[in-house]
């Protein structure tokens, strides 16, 4: 009805769609690049290779492979918990694990400094063993956790509650065992979300600034992951530099949004 | 194997719920409980003076308002997307789709660092709207901006996949019955995906109260003009304030608690409405 000939009003609505996507999305994108570039090729790379630009993309790269296996791990045991058994205190059990995502990523930061900070809960113990946790990588790896913790649970569950248990219960009485149930039969069939939590999980520990920025001490060259280079670089007025950082958390968030839309057209069939 | 847990056919309760909560208690509980204590072991009126100064009012002031109006315009750019990208077939809309999540995607750092270029006095927007004395860098209004667009997806993902449910004979029906366009969204359209449209509005107003990353670039950070209460909270740290720190993230996290209950109790009220109007 509507495909063979459009509206004004149709025409209109997409236009106005288009055009806002051009000056909200795409220029943006446009302009790290054109930034980040804007001096040549040669400066750009040495921008990227400038050394504490290149360990703060270390750090975060480090950060990234201990903190999406952990939450996915984690993640997948939270939603098999609350999808396969019925017991007291399960909804209770999904709000907490909701909590991290819902509060400003400062406030995460200041949670762990008044856990491990010299102020801290456990400040007086650690600093009597003389073991640091604020300021070092740990922190960053810590509070890296904590705020990404919902976003595996939360593509498995739904995925998981819809599926039901049928598969697993006949792999079951066919003499699986445990491992074997999970290896062959659940495993396949929640591989997908895992991999789409993953991603999403991956993009918000390297992109993570606010905790990140309270728990790290973002001293150069030691603990400073790459947003907070960006704005240390910004900072020092060296723009070209800031950009090059920039573009290369851009880079991944594009290979996010088209790792996520294939999975999405996968999922849809 | 079934012998232990006689009361659950499949294997996993002991290990997942040991694994669930020893990482809940470890990496959540904890550290919560910890700033909770710092808060309790202040006394009132300490805390009270704190989160009453002048400043940190001011701080409130402009932090909801900002996130006020940058809700209002992510209600309706967002209503707008879901609608093109659910009804229309149209070149590029796939690509749309996925642009549209960019904002999750992207850093919030260089969402910061973008907007406060684009919108630099000699920048691609700035240039265009300074001279007509609209300056975003600085103001309030560059954190609006920063708030809304950090948080354009809530919406359109909320109210999309309604749009897409939504039984398409009913609106045919209407109009052959003489209703126009208008009275068809407002009769029949609208009152399905309200519950999720303010589902989605409560998500992006969530967020932006929340957002720092963005906002730091762009505000310029004068205290009671463009002073955000995050980083309010990071200047005491900074200052080694670590009492009204604590007290101003308790202010926050309460807020927090509030909308994740608003949030359960709207996707509960939506379960209930579609199952009624099914």
């Amino acid at each position: 009805m509507t495909m063979a000939k459009r509206s004004p009003g149709e025409i209109t609505l997409i236009t106005l769609a288009i055009i806002l996507a051009i000056l909200v999305l795409v220029v943006p994108l446009a302009l790290i690049f054109s930034f980040a570039l804007r001096e040549g090729l040669g400066i750009y790379l040495a921008n990227i290779l400038e050394p504490n630009t290149l360990h703060a993309i270390w750090l975060t790269v480090l950060t990234a492979l201990i903190v999406v296996p952990v939450n996915i791990v984690v993640g997948a045991c939270l939603a098999w918990l609350v999808t396969r058994f019925r017991f007291r205190g399960r909804q209770l059990l999904i709000s907490i694990i909701e909590l991290p995502a819902s509060m400003s990523p400062i406030v995460a930061g200041v949670v762990y400094l008044f856990l491990y900070g010299g102020q801290g809960l456990l400040g007086p113990l650690l600093q009597a063993n003389n073991l640091q946790v604020m300021f070092t990588p740990l922190a960053i790896v810590l509070v890296s956790l904590f705020v990404t913790a919902p976003f595996a649970a939360r593509e498995l569950i739904p995925l998981m509650s819809q599926q039901g248990t049928e598969d697993e219960e006949a792999a079951l009485s066919l003499g699986a065992n445990g491992w074997q149930m999970f290896w062959f039969v659940t495993l396949p069939n929640i591989s997908w979300a895992m991999v789409y939590g993953a991603v999403l999980t991956n993009a918000r520990v390297m992109g993570e600034f606010g905790a990140v920025s309270v728990v790290s001490g973002a001293i150069r060259g030691q603990t400073n992951t790459l947003p907070l280079q960006i704005n240390l670089l910004f900072n020092d007025f060296n723009v070209t530099g800031a950009f090059a950082a920039a573009s290369t958390l851009t880079l991944i968030a594009v290979v996010t949004l088209v790792l996520k839309s294939a999975l999405e057209a996968r999922h849809h069939g | 194997m079934a012998r232990k847990h006689s009361k659950h056919l499949l294997p996993g309760f002991g290990l997942t719920m040991g694994v669930s909560l020893f990482y809940i208690t470890l990496l959540i509980l904890l550290p919560i409980a910890a700033m909770l204590l710092k808060v309790a072991g202040m006394g009132l009126p300490e805390f009270w003076r704190i989160i009453s100064s002048r400043r940190a009012i001011a701080a409130y002031q402009i932090t909801f308002s900002s996130a006020f109006y940058a809700t209002l315009i992510n209600g309706t750019v967002g209503l707008l997307l879901a609608w093109v990208l659910t009804r229309y077939r149209f070149p590029g809309r796939r690509v749309l789709d996925a642009l549209v999540d960019l904002p999750f995607a992207l850093p919030t750092a260089v969402a910061g660092l973008v907007l406060v270029t684009l919108f630099a006095e000699t920048g691609w927007y700035g240039q265009l709207l300074e001279p007509n004395g609209l300056k975003v860098n600085y103001t309030q209004l560059g954190i609006v901006l920063a708030m809304a667009f950090t948080s354009i997806p809530f919406v359109v993902r909320s109210v999309q996949p309604v749009l897409e449910e939504v039984d398409q004979s009913l609106e045919s029906a209407a109009e052959t019955l003489g209703a126009n366009r208008w009275q068809v969204f407002t009769r029949i359209v609208w009152p399905t995906i309200m519950p999720a449209f303010i589902g989605g509005c409560v998500l992006s107003f969530a967020r932006s109260l929340g957002e720092f990353g963005a906002v730091v670039f762009i505000a310029g950070n004068i205290p009671g003009v463009t002073e955000i209460v995050s980083l309010l909270i990071y200047i005491r740290l900074d200052e080694y304030n670590y009492e009204a720190a604590a007290a101003l993230a308790f202010v926050l996290l309460l807020v927090a608690f509030l909308t994740l209950i608003a949030t359960n109790a709207l996707s509960a009220w939506q379960t209930r409405y579609v199952e009624r109007s099914a």
